[in-house]
């Protein structure tokens, strides 16, 4: 999928993270989460891992994780990307990248 | 050197007689020789006490570059007078080499963290770190590690003389011209100062800051005239609406609720559970809720409480109202419902971390402790507590009674939900133990009850009594199942804290934590 503008998901409320998308020519990522020293590394491989499966290989990603679940980290960044390419009403592919 | 909980502490903290944790009791019926104040004489009748300004009676205590200052700090997060005093020993007095001895420092002395970031206060210990004071230490500001004791432990480094205090401040609510001071009849009550009174009679200097001038005699009083030098008024010394932070908060959350009916179900299973009981509970939701529920088994059996020890809530006040709780014995107060109290019902009585907690004198009273609930940051698969470091290693607890009431009890329960946000509460290894797992029994969680297996006693008890329990394996393994098990933290090899064991010895050192990096 390709990251076409600016979109967010998610809150900055505890155990959840909000995760922002915007156009670009490559793959960068900025986190920041409250628990980088034990989770940063599962963190940043969760995001992606998602990022991947989704097939977004460029476009600035930034995610600021309040202690979310990996489950909710994984939404979150599926809702960004789909919202950035208006796939959220009927293009979220089912069975497909998203498979629960 | 590995000590008793398998931390390794450095050789070179080893020295004048300092040895690692080798288990509790380790110093039963050691000899030792009581540190004295050096005190000046008030011969000729003086009248008064009043200085006009705190830099007065600063200037008549001989303030000196390089002293220990101490302060109490029963008004928690409303302290004004911390701040005030170092302001004026700092900003307008100049003074450096700093020596703060605290029994806790948290937002309400954030100014402290100024003054660390700038190397005007040097050393620190206290029980309790938050704020940006502890982001200071944690990073390493401080010339010296912070010694972090507990409440028992304090006042045994004081009579050890291992930290001798030169000028103690003391908050109080009410004080006559001479000093006589209490917790109460002014304008800002805080109730027990049981935190404070050691420190006046082990101090060369002792201060009253007070907001409300008593006639003389102030009696009967928590700190006695005799210990005072000088006394000074000012508007505010604290606001007591913050007493009651977070906390210290009873519950509502149905999860929370849960286990502390379970924590009464569990203490309802012992032996030790019969008339005249003793008991104790931290200010940690479940904890606090724990009096509740409590009240429904004492009912059903016919019995009541002895007493109940350590910092009082409300709570615990109202079990005594119905004639449940026959003395309360007070070194704090958690909320204005319990200050009040203190004052109104003569078996609701004051009394100090010494009496209360010290490991070196001839038996406080955490000794004779049937039950404390308490709460934890972490609680390892040894049984170890960490009520001091966050997950990211920084500073931001306080060991407080924990230590001294888990070691003095007969049935020590902790309760924490399993997990808190992303962080696993129970764990493979705490990131600081600051209550060793052979003082801890029961660990009460949302997810089940686990008992230490050196306890084989009590987990009978629950056994005959229907009550379910599993591993602390196999807590910590739902733990890491919901939420990942955590990567170890990196840290350099700087020891920014150390944290003593309540006999003195090193339990555990906290270093300075290396920064994440997503690159």
């Amino acid at each position: 999928m390709l990251i076409e503008k600016n979109a967010v998901a998610g809150t900055l409320e505890s155990s959840d993270a909000q995760v922002s998308v915007e156009p670009a020519d490559e793959l960068r990522l900025n986190i920041e989460s409250v628990v980088a020293n034990q989770y940063g590394r599962q963190i940043k491989a969760t995001v992606l891992e998602t990022l991947s499966r989704l097939g977004v290989d460029k476009g600035v990603i930034t995610v600021i994780d309040k202690g979310a679940l990996d489950c909710t980290l994984k939404a979150r960044v599926e809702c960004a990307v789909f919202r950035s390419c208006d796939s959220s009403e009927a293009g979220i592919p089912w069975g497909g990248a998203v498979n629960g | 050197m590995i000590n008793a909980v398998g931390r390794d502490i450095p050789d070179y903290l080893l020295k004048d007689g300092r040895e690692v944790y080798q288990g509790k009791n380790y110093r039963d019926g050691q000899y030792f020789k009581k540190d004295s104040p050096r005190v000046k004489k008030h011969e000729k009748p003086e009248g008064s006490k009043l200085c006009s300004t705190i830099r007065e009676a600063c200037e008549k205590c001989g303030a000196h570059d390089g002293m220990t200052f101490s302060f109490h700090t029963e008004f928690r997060d409303g302290d004004y007078v911390a701040a005030m005093v170092c302001k004026v020993l700092v900003e307008e007095m100049g003074l450096k080499d700093l020596h703060v001895a605290a029994t806790s420092l948290g937002s309400a002395q954030n100014i402290f963290a100024d003054y660390i970031e700038e190397g005007i206060i040097v050393e620190a210990q206290s029980s309790g770190v938050r704020g940006r004071i502890g982001e200071a230490i944690s990073t390493g500001k401080l010339r010296e590690p912070a010694i972090i004791r507990s409440h028992g432990g304090r006042p045994r480094a004081v009579e050890a003389g291992e930290v001798h205090i030169d000028i103690a401040f003391l908050a109080a609510s009410s004080s006559d011209c001479c000093g006589n001071a209490k917790g109460q009849g002014g304008k800002n009550n805080c109730g027990s100062m049981g935190f404070a009174m050691h420190d006046a009679r082990y101090a060369d200097h002792t201060v009253i800051i007070t907001d409300a001038l008593a006639d003389f005699p102030n009696i009967p009083c928590s700190i006695s005239c005799i210990d005072v030098d000088a006394v000074c008024v000012v508007d505010q010394i604290g606001d007591t609406s913050k007493i009651a932070t977070k906390e210290a908060r009873m519950t509502e959350n149905p999860r929370e609720l849960m286990m502390a009916k379970n924590v009464a179900d569990v203490i309802a299973a012992t032996p030790y559970f019969k008339d005249g009981f003793s008991f104790q509970t931290g200010v940690g939701g479940p904890s606090l809720a724990a009096n509740r529920f409590l009240e429904e088994h004492m009912r059903e059996r016919n019995i009541k409480m002895g007493f109940a020890l350590g910092g009082i809530s409300g709570a615990v006040c109202d079990l005594m109202d119905k004639g449940l709780v026959e003395r309360i014995l007070d070194t704090q107060d958690f909320d204005q419902k319990a200050a009040a109290h203190l004052f109104s019902n003569p078996k609701h009585i004051e009394i100090d971390l010494s009496q209360y907690a010290n490991p070196s004198n001839k038996g406080a009273y955490v000794n004779n402790l049937d039950f404390v609930v308490l709460s934890a940051l972490e609680i390892d698969t040894k049984f170890n507590v960490n009520v001091i470091t966050g997950s990211d290693g920084i500073l931001r607890g306080a060991p407080g009674g924990h230590p001294d009431t888990a070691a003095g009890s007969k049935c020590c329960i902790i309760v924490t939900p399993l997990t808190r946000g992303r962080m696993a509460t129970v764990c493979k290894d705490v990131v600081t133990v600051t209550t060793p797992g052979d003082c801890v029994d029961v660990l009460v969680t949302d997810y089940g009850i686990a008992v230490n297996p050196l306890r084989q006693d009590l987990i009978a008890c629950l056994d005959d009594a229907g009550i379910k329990h599993v591993t602390i394996e196999s807590l910590q393994e739902k733990a890491y199942s919901l939420v990942g098990e955590p990567d170890p933290l990196e840290f350099e090899d700087q020891v920014v804290a150390i944290v003593e064991a309540r006999d003195g010895t090193i339990l555990d050192v906290v270093r300075k934590i290396k920064p994440y990096s997503f690159d």
